[in-house]
């Protein structure tokens, strides 16, 4: 059976299409999720993707936040579903505390759009255990609040709990700090990507769903996007089983 | 039940980097403006709230500019209490 994988769609979303694109050629089924709705329709994963949520009016993310879907995912991710928050998505899931810290306006204060370089800093995630010896991997930024900032305490705790999942990288792949052009917004510590504690909700600035192709520049971004989806198949089958296992005991 | 206006001011943290603020303060020379540091940008929300008590009603903006209008990891909020009067007088200026 196809794993289903779920893409939030709110009004100004934008990169819900290339979310959806990515996810067929990783091979799993999308199935679109309105702001509006509660239901979560059974998928097994649930991609928050970029754009400008609500017009990203008050603060970016803000707004989407308290829409019933989001409701739904936060239930979700509290259960230990894979949720995965792209640029605006990750700022969304920022914003409702699924993921610690925040994005700030860029250091430049530009609205920066280019590629970009980042690396993993683990492989063990199931956001990043596809992606191999690949180093850095390119894919596009393209946002205007992208500087991730969090308080000294919470990033060394970041760090120890191995929570930082992507850092801006040089060529070279060592992490670009702010200021440095390869850390396009400032991001304290390079970092362009983290979790939650569970390990089962992630933000990223820059967008893999974008490089999903050769033809587009990079397909990099596939690594991460087939790694979900893999991870939201597992998950999925072991659901199934502790389902019969039940039935089973029913019996 | 009353009306009550209120404003609710929101500024980055101390130690935030504020890269507007900074923008403004780079400004002033042009200006031929000197001797202003420390420039915050934030923002400031006006309304109207209906309650039987202005602490009632200070409840609720506490709650909605904590929940809403700031994000309590990078920014802080001041609440004004507008009367009346103050409020007609912006809305005459605007």
């Amino acid at each position: 059976m196809t794993v289903r994988v779920g893409v939030v769609i709110f009004p100004g979303s934008n990169r819900d299409i290339d979310a959806v694109n990515a996810i067929e050629i990783a091979g799993a089924e999308p199935v679109r999720l309105w702001h509006e709705q509660a239901s979560l329709e059974s998928v097994a994963a649930v991609i928050v993707p970029g754009g400008f949520a609500y017009g990203d009016y008050l603060r970016a993310g803000v707004i989407a936040r308290f829409s019933p879907i989001m409701r739904s995912v936060a239930a979700f991710a509290a259960d230990g579903g894979l949720v995965f928050g792209i640029c605006n998505g990750f700022q969304v899931l920022a914003e409702a505390g699924l993921v610690p810290g925040a994005l700030l306006r860029n250091r430049g204060l530009r609205f920066v759009c280019r590629q970009i370089a980042i690396a993993p800093e683990r492989l063990d995630s199931p956001f990043t255990h596809l992606v191999g010896e690949r180093r850095p991997l390119r894919m596009p930024v393209a946002h205007g609040e992208g500087c991730y900032f969090a308080d000294p305490e919470t990033l060394d705790a970041l760090e120890r709990e191995g929570q930082v999942l992507f850092r801006y990288v040089h060529d070279d792949a060592t992490p670009a700090a702010p200021g440095d052009p390869g850390n396009p917004n400032g991001s304290l510590r390079a970092i362009a990507g983290v979790s939650n504690r569970t390990g089962n909700v992630a933000g990223l600035m820059p967008h893999p769903e974008t490089a999903s192709e050769a033809i587009l520049g990079s397909d990099d971004g596939l690594l991460i996007i087939r790694s979900l989806v893999e991870s939201a198949a597992a998950r999925a089958a072991g659901v199934r089983a502790t389902d019969r296992q039940l039935v089973v005991a029913a019996r | 039940m009353a009306t009550y206006r209120f404003a609710v001011n929101v500024t980055p943290k101390p130690g935030i980097l504020d890269p507007q603020g900074r923008a403004v303060e780079g400004s002033l020379g042009h200006l031929g403006i000197e001797g202003v540091s420390d420039v915050r940008v934030g923002r400031r929300v006006e309304l109207t709230v209906e309650a039987a008590s202005e602490d009632g009603a200070l409840a609720v903006v506490d709650r909605l500019a904590s929940e809403l209008l700031s994000n309590p990891l990078i920014e802080g909020y001041t609440v004004d209490v507008l009367s009346a009067a103050s409020s007609m007088l912006s809305a005459a200026r605007s």
